[in-house]
């Protein structure tokens, strides 16, 4: 059935451009006081890694790259990140891909979480990757979110960090300097604080291939699509005749950087992960976090989580394991 | 800050407009270019009214600089019935099975569907709700929209049969 409008509603007027005061163009008052756009800043779009590394080290000039601008668009629009300069990546076919070379596994900064789901390569060598880019922010994010702007953001609410400790990754940055690797171990320092310095571009991520047969889990507790974690944990391991032979677990959103939870891993190893050892590590992993009090609950609360995250992530490792 | 030009297709249709580094596309299709199928729900990349397809995915396009947008290829809800006006089946089917209410959501949640079936044509109830999660509606409850992407892709699946 068609019905037709009154002829009020006809004639309403729904085109922005037409509608005074209304629109948030340039030139309109409305746009500057408007709190979600973002400061003025100028735009470069270079076309090699070293026409991007002269950008990003113009002397005076506070410059930013953009990669998927997930994390950066919705910071600027608050005005919490007022880059003078922004350098987009989205050019640089060189900073995308996956590939394994010489017993791990070598990706493109610029991959998004969407190719990382979708990689079959992944899927054989490394799980953990896929089952983690799936619990991240929601489709339209994944298609723009790069597992480099993941890494460097800083934020610790981001969740492929704590993949990446426990996978013992290193990081590939490149400056005016030249090339350098940084474990992941040893790359963050604080919120928004990573050992990349000013004028360095992440350019590829290793990951040694874990061993053939290992378990895997990626346990994230969130309020609702698109949340950033409660509690997260990581669990990667390696059982031999019903013995754990190797494991390592860190966290995600319980510190002011993931945590990698050292003692809790090695409570693992020798033992065959019965449910006293899983408790004990869940017991060694709480006792490193140190959240803070937000929307997603109090402290005790959140500690609580991440023993449960824990627990539920090595028992799923564990039965994964072959 | 000096404006840029810029260059892109939208809805088939070259467009060149000059903005500012820090437009938002979003605002360019709605403010400059008339576009207003694309709506701006929260502005804080959650509610997915905003959504385009872009080079092929799906984005949000309050979350994209319009010059991050030069070279790209964009659709709106605008761009998916026929020359004739004629409905898109998600278009049909969204009004068949009641897949709104209030409407404010839907130019994003059938872009978005349109982009998911382009990517898999057979999809089960999960997947689909799984392939929705960045879109938000307040009105519906969701169980008409999954219904609807639901018709519309056995209506699209039968159309390519026909026609092979
Ligand atoms: C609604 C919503 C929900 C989200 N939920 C989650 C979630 O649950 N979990 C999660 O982990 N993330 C979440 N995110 C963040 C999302 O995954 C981001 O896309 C991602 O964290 C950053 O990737 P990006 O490519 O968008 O980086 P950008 O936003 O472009 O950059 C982020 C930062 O990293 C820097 N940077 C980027 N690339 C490089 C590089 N190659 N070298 C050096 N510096 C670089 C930038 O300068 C910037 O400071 C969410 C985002 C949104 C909008
Ligand atoms: S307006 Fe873009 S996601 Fe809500
Ligand atoms: S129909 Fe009203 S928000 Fe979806």
């Amino acid at each position: 059935m068609r019905f037709s409008l009154p002829a009020k509603w006809e004639k309403a007027e729904t085109d922005p451009r037409k509608i005074e005061g209304r629109t948030r163009s340039p030139g309109n008052e409305l746009w500057e006081e408007c709190e979600l756009i973002p400061a003025p800043f100028a735009y470069h779009r270079p076309q090699s890694l070293q026409e991007a590394i002269g950008l990003l080290t113009q002397p005076g000039q506070h410059a930013r790259v953009v990669a998927g601008g997930h994390s950066l668009i919705p910071m600027m629009k608050l005005r919490l990140a007022k880059p003078e300069q922004l350098i987009d990546l989205q050019d640089l076919s060189e900073l995308r891909g996956i590939r394994s070379e010489s017993g791990a596994m070598v990706i493109g900064a610029m991959t998004t979480q969407h190719e990382l789901i979708g990689s079959e390569l992944l899927a054989a060598s490394c799980p953990i990757i896929r089952e983690t880019s799936l619990v991240i922010a929601d489709p339209q994010v994944r298609y723009c979110g790069t597992l480099g702007g993941n890494l460097a953001n800083g934020d610790p609410g981001n969740d492929m960090p704590a993949v990446m400790l426990a996978l013992g990754a290193v990081y590939r940055a490149q400056g005016a300097q030249g090339e350098r690797d940084i474990p992941a171990r040893d790359f963050y320092r604080g919120i928004y604080s990573t050992a990349l310095l000013d004028g360095e571009i992440l350019t590829a991520i290793h990951i040694p291939i874990p061993a053939e047969g290992h378990g895997w889990a990626y346990e994230k507790q969130k309020r609702k699509v698109g949340d950033y974690a409660t509690a997260a944990a990581a669990v990667v391991m390696t059982m031999a005749s019903g013995i754990c032979t190797q494991a390592a677990i860190a966290l995600t959103n319980l510190a002011d950087t993931p945590l990698l939870a050292q003692h809790a891993g090695e409570a693992l190893v020798g033992s065959g992960v019965d449910e006293a050892v899983i408790t004990e590590a869940a017991r060694r992993a709480q006792g490193i976090t140190s959240p803070s009090a937000d929307v997603r609950g109090p402290v005790d609360f959140r500690v609580h989580v991440a023993g449960v995250m824990v627990r539920r992530a090595i028992a799923r490792a564990k039965q994964r394991a072959r | 800050m000096a404006k840029m030009h810029i260059k892109l297709t939208v809805n088939n249709r070259a467009v060149e407009a000059l903005a500012e580094p820090r437009l938002l596309l979003i605002h360019l299709l709605r403010e400059e270019l008339g576009i207003t199928g694309p709506h701006i729900g929260c502005d804080t990349s959650h509610c997915g009214a905003c959504t385009v397809d872009m080079n092929g995915k799906s984005v949000k396009s309050c979350t994209v600089f319009a010059v991050q947008a030069s070279g790209a290829e964009i659709t709106t809800v605008e761009g998916l019935a026929g020359a004739d006006g004629s409905l898109h089946p998600l278009q049909e089917a969204f009004r068949e099975h009641h897949g709104l209410q209030c409407g404010f959501c839907t130019p994003g949640m059938i872009i978005r569907a349109y982009r998911m079936l382009q990517e898999n044509p057979n999809q089960s109830e999960a997947e689909i709700r799984h392939g929705i999660s960045g879109n938000l509606c307040r009105c519906t409850g969701y169980l008409t929209i999954v219904r609807a992407i639901r018709a519309a892709a056995e209506q699209m699946n039968r159309a390519r049969e026909a026609a092979e």
